[in-house]
């Protein structure tokens, strides 16, 4: 019993630090893309507007 | 460094020091419970966790109704962040939950009034996300996010009250707070500092969020310009 009782408690402690650390990385990889996103459109939309200001 | 940055670092800070206390405590000082072994000591996460999974949602709808009101998508945005933080701890104590459920009634899962209620919980805030996804159109996505959030609070309030209006497999209130027989003194106080632990990694995960929603905005702003240039 006791033994049952302490892998019950460690499965119940490592479920819900899994869930948390998985959601930080998912938190994490989002940033990440977003990140990436907002450089994409930003270089996209100075090199536009470079173009028109040489035309 | 900006002052939001102070305050994330100093509250991520505080949370580590107060949740390696609470785990001190936890494992080194509190003995075990009579009845149920070193086991009761998931208590110390599956009740904060249900306390804060619950709550989040009620308080979602909060920010899902001003957004009603006022059309402003800050509002939206505080939402949807804390309704996914919430849904962290509603995965969190659904788990632990069955987890204790095994060991002590012998089964996984019990078809009663709370645990059914949370499974239900449980989904709707999943059929949130889900549905903030599949939506493009922002004020479409804010209404019908707002209105599946009241459907959530509701729901949320049921299984927060379930174990007092139904007879459940489901302990009854235990925490002399909501009226229960409550534990010894050491054991509930440890309860207390655990829930104010996970309430602050709450606003850490919550600030996070809200920090990806400003930037989600900036990208779609500067696709709106990129479109008209």
């Amino acid at each position: 019993m006791d033994q049952t009782n302490n892998a019950f408690l460690f499965y119940g402690f490592a479920a819900a630090w899994l869930v948390v650390i998985g959601y930080v990385v998912l938190l994490a990889l989002r940033e990440r893309k977003l990140k990436k996103q907002l450089d994409q459109m930003q270089a996209m939309i100075s090199s536009e507007t470079a173009n028109r200001k040489g035309k | 460094m900006t002052t939001r940055d102070k305050i994330f670092y100093g509250l991520a800070a505080f949370t580590a020091a107060l949740l390696t206390r609470n785990l001190y405590q936890i494992f080194l000082v509190l003995p075990d419970e009579l009845n149920q072994g070193a086991a009761y000591r998931i208590f110390y996460f599956h009740v904060p966790s249900a306390m804060l999974g619950m709550t989040g949602i009620g308080i979602a709808l909060v920010f899902s109704l001003l957004y009603l009101f006022t059309k402003d998508f800050r509002w939206d945005s505080i939402a949807a962040g804390i309704t996914e933080v919430s849904m962290v701890f509603c995965t969190m104590f659904m788990i632990t939950g069955t987890l204790w459920g095994r060991i002590s009634w012998g089964v996984w899962w019990a078809w009663d009034a709370r645990l059914t209620s949370a499974l239900v919980l449980w989904l709707i805030g999943a059929g949130y996300l889900m549905l903030r996804r599949a939506i493009d159109e922002p004020t479409t996505r804010a209404r019908l996010s707002a209105v599946m959030s009241v459907f959530g609070s509701v729901n949320s309030y049921i299984v927060w009250k379930s174990i007092e209006w139904y007879r459940t497999q489901h302990p009854q209130p235990v925490l002399s707070m909501r009226s229960g027989g409550g534990m010894a003194p050491g054991m509930e106080a440890t309860m207390y500092w655990n829930l104010l632990a996970l309430l602050c990694l709450a606003v850490l995960l919550i600030m996070l969020r809200m920090r990806q929603e400003t930037m989600t905005r900036e990208v779609e702003a500067l696709r709106r310009y990129a479109h008209a240039l």
